[in-house]
């Protein structure tokens, strides 16, 4: 039986379990995810980061949460009152509802009965994450709308904006998984990677959505949507106490989101490392967990590394990267990608497959080094002192510039 | 010779030594993409390295020697209080933090050597800005600073220091003021330092 025959087996209370257990799963990897992003970015800057409440300051995300419960929760007057109740709502709820369709197990046995971590097994599971992700960007641009103020909207057009360009060039790197794998279920695309992960075979596909789910989720270096130097706290400004912690949540629960969607599209999802299969047996197959999870906390190290490393992109370079570059290479890539895949099914000879290769290297080569010469000539254009002539009367420059700069 | 603003200024002077010394100003080349991603390793690294935070409520490391932290009102080898109420330091004072009202020394109620001395001193630490300029200003030593930071509280009634909050405490050898002054000396000894200790006999005087 497969994943999604067993996941159809599964009786009403074993439905229930799985859902409260990946519930639980959500809330306790954000806050861990919280605790160790602020221990991780503190390493990086050479502190320590929250040691205070319980062990390690394990306990820290727990605290705020309170803390932030226990706040006064602030409506202001200008603000469109249900529309500012109802966005956090959809942040948060969106968020979880991706999880339903990753796989976190292979076969194991809950209680008993034989069956898969995984919620659902939809037909086309990752279109339905997509499409939960686009309905997530409403809670932003309803959320900076309705606070009747300057800063939130100004954060929330610039998040959406964000969200949906970058939403085109994730989808268009899936469109690869999804060739390669023959189809749009999850568990098909993780039982697609038995023998290579797709982040190796696809791997221009795999470094395309790992830009593109930072932009996303609007994190550091792209997380202009929340830029404090210039938007306070962007959509979220006018927000407190416990709606405000629903942002939060949804900020970290879909960190996590994508991450799990990129451990089971690129990197085989729930399945042990190469060499190391025998362990997912362990435990009745429950180790198995243990990859998913791994491979998950792998993908929130890079995001914080990122944070930690890079400073914050401006507006129309970051728009500019995901339109000019991201989508441009990765239709190409798809184009590439199908071409040789009909080639492999109508078994074309391997002379031509790897001529269209070269012809294609040759090809993305040439039109790089063309891109490359016009920059420098553009450069060279724009260097001091080549500047052309303005049609106006303009005070001739003194000489030498140095002394005129000492006064 | 004196530079005044006819000589005419060197070549390498201000903005030009700059330019001359280190790298012309021009437009910056975009580093490569590799150079680029050194930046990874540099913060990668920084997580092996042993943090700079200091875990302050549990260790506290010393302060710079010189530290400006909480006024201390000292006292003359005998204890007679240094302060005479000049309120040189409330007028030094940029953020107007000190209260002084003086009072004069009276016959068996002697605090300090002299005329006068501070009958009220109070240092407000919701307003003092710790830089120094009352301690620059008094002119007998009176009022100096310690390296005690821990200042906080949970009242602002209570951030107002009163005289004897601040008066150093007694040290061996000195007599609790009001008491009168060493036999045989005037403010001027007392100034120059040459009071080395209390003498019996201002024990013995009544107190008032």
């Amino acid at each position: 039986m497969n994943a999604a025959q067993l996941i159809a087996n599964d009786p009403g209370w074993v439905i229930l379990v799985k859902g409260l257990l990946v519930f639980v799963l959500c809330v306790v990897l954000t806050l861990m995810s919280v605790w160790g992003e602020r221990r991780l970015v503190s390493f990086m800057q050479m502190r320590v980061g929250p040691n205070r409440v319980g062990k390690f300051g394990l306990l820290q995300s727990l605290a705020d949460g309170v803390k932030l419960a226990l706040k006064e929760d602030l409506i202001p007057k200008a603000a469109d009152r249900i529309v500012f109740v109802i966005a956090p709502i959809i942040s948060a709820t969106t968020c979880f509802m991706a999880f339903a369709v990753i796989p976190m197990t292979g076969k194991v046995s809950l209680f008993g009965h034989q069956t898969v971590m995984q919620l659902t097994d939809l037909p086309v599971g990752v279109l339905y994450v997509l499409a939960i992700a686009s309905v997530g960007v409403y809670g932003i641009v309803l959320a900076g709308w309705s606070s009747g103020s300057t800063y939130p909207l100004l954060g929330g057009l610039r998040s959406s904006a964000q969200v949906i360009s970058y939403e085109v060039a994730m989808g268009l790197s899936l469109v690869a998984v999804f060739i390669y794998a023959g189809s749009m279920s999850t568990s098909d695309i993780v039982a697609a990677q038995n023998h290579w992960w797709f982040a190796v075979v696809l791997f221009p596909s795999f470094v395309i959505y790992a830009i593109s789910m930072v932009g996303e989720t609007n994190r550091a270096p792209f997380d202009l949507a929340e830029a404090e130097g210039e938007l306070v706290g962007g959509f979220h400004t006018e927000y407190s106490s416990l709606k405000f912690a629903l942002f939060f949540l949804a900020e970290y629960v879909n960190i996590v989101a994508v991450s799990s969607l990129a451990t089971t599209l690129f990197l085989g999802g729930y399945h042990a490392l190469p060499g190391l299969g025998f362990t997912e047996t362990w435990l009745g197959g429950w180790f198995t967990m243990v990859w998913y999870l791994l491979k998950v906390i792998f993908f929130f190290f890079i995001f914080v590394w990122l944070r930690g490393t890079l400073p914050r992109m401006r507006y129309d370079q970051f728009m500019q990267f995901g339109w000019k570059v991201l989508i441009p290479v990765s239709l190409l890539w798809i184009m590439v990608v199908s071409t040789l895949r009909i080639m492999s099914q109508r078994n074309t000879g391997r002379p031509i497959i790897m001529g269209f290769t070269v012809g294609v290297v040759l090809i993305v080569l040439a039109v790089t080094s063309l891109f490359d010469s016009a920059k420098r000539r553009r450069r060279e254009a724009d260097a001091l002192g080549e500047l052309p002539e303005p049609s106006f009367p303009v005070p001739a420059i003194p000489e030498p510039r140095v002394e005129q700069l000492n006064g | 010779m004196a530079e005044n603003s006819l000589t005419p200024r060197p070549e390498d002077f201000g903005l030009a030594k700059a330019a001359s010394e280190s790298v012309p100003i021009t437009d910056q080349e975009p580093s490569g993409f590799f150079k680029q991603l050194l930046g990874f390793w540099v913060t990668f690294q920084a997580m092996f390295k042993k943090p700079n935070t200091v875990q302050y409520p549990e260790v506290k490391e010393p302060t710079a020697p010189r530290f400006h932290g909480r006024h201390q009102l000292n006292r003359h080898e005998d204890g007679l209080e240094k302060c005479i109420g000049c309120e040189l330091c409330a007028w030094a004072c940029p953020a107007d933090a000190i209260l002084v009202e003086g009072a004069n020394n009276e016959e068996g109620a002697q605090f300090s050597p002299g005329e006068r001395y501070g009958r009220v001193y109070q240092i407000n630490y919701l307003r003092c800005i710790f830089c120094g300029l009352c301690i620059e200003a008094c002119p007998t030593r009176a009022l100096t600073m310690t390296n005690e930071y821990e200042l906080a509280d949970d009242q602002r009634s209570k951030l107002i220091f009163e005289k004897e909050d601040l008066l150093a405490p007694l040290r061996q050898g000195m007599l609790m003021p009001p008491h009168p002054m060493y036999p045989g000396s005037d403010d001027g000894t007392y100034y120059r330092g040459e009071v080395k200790g209390s003498h019996p006999s201002q024990e013995t005087a009544p107190h008032a």
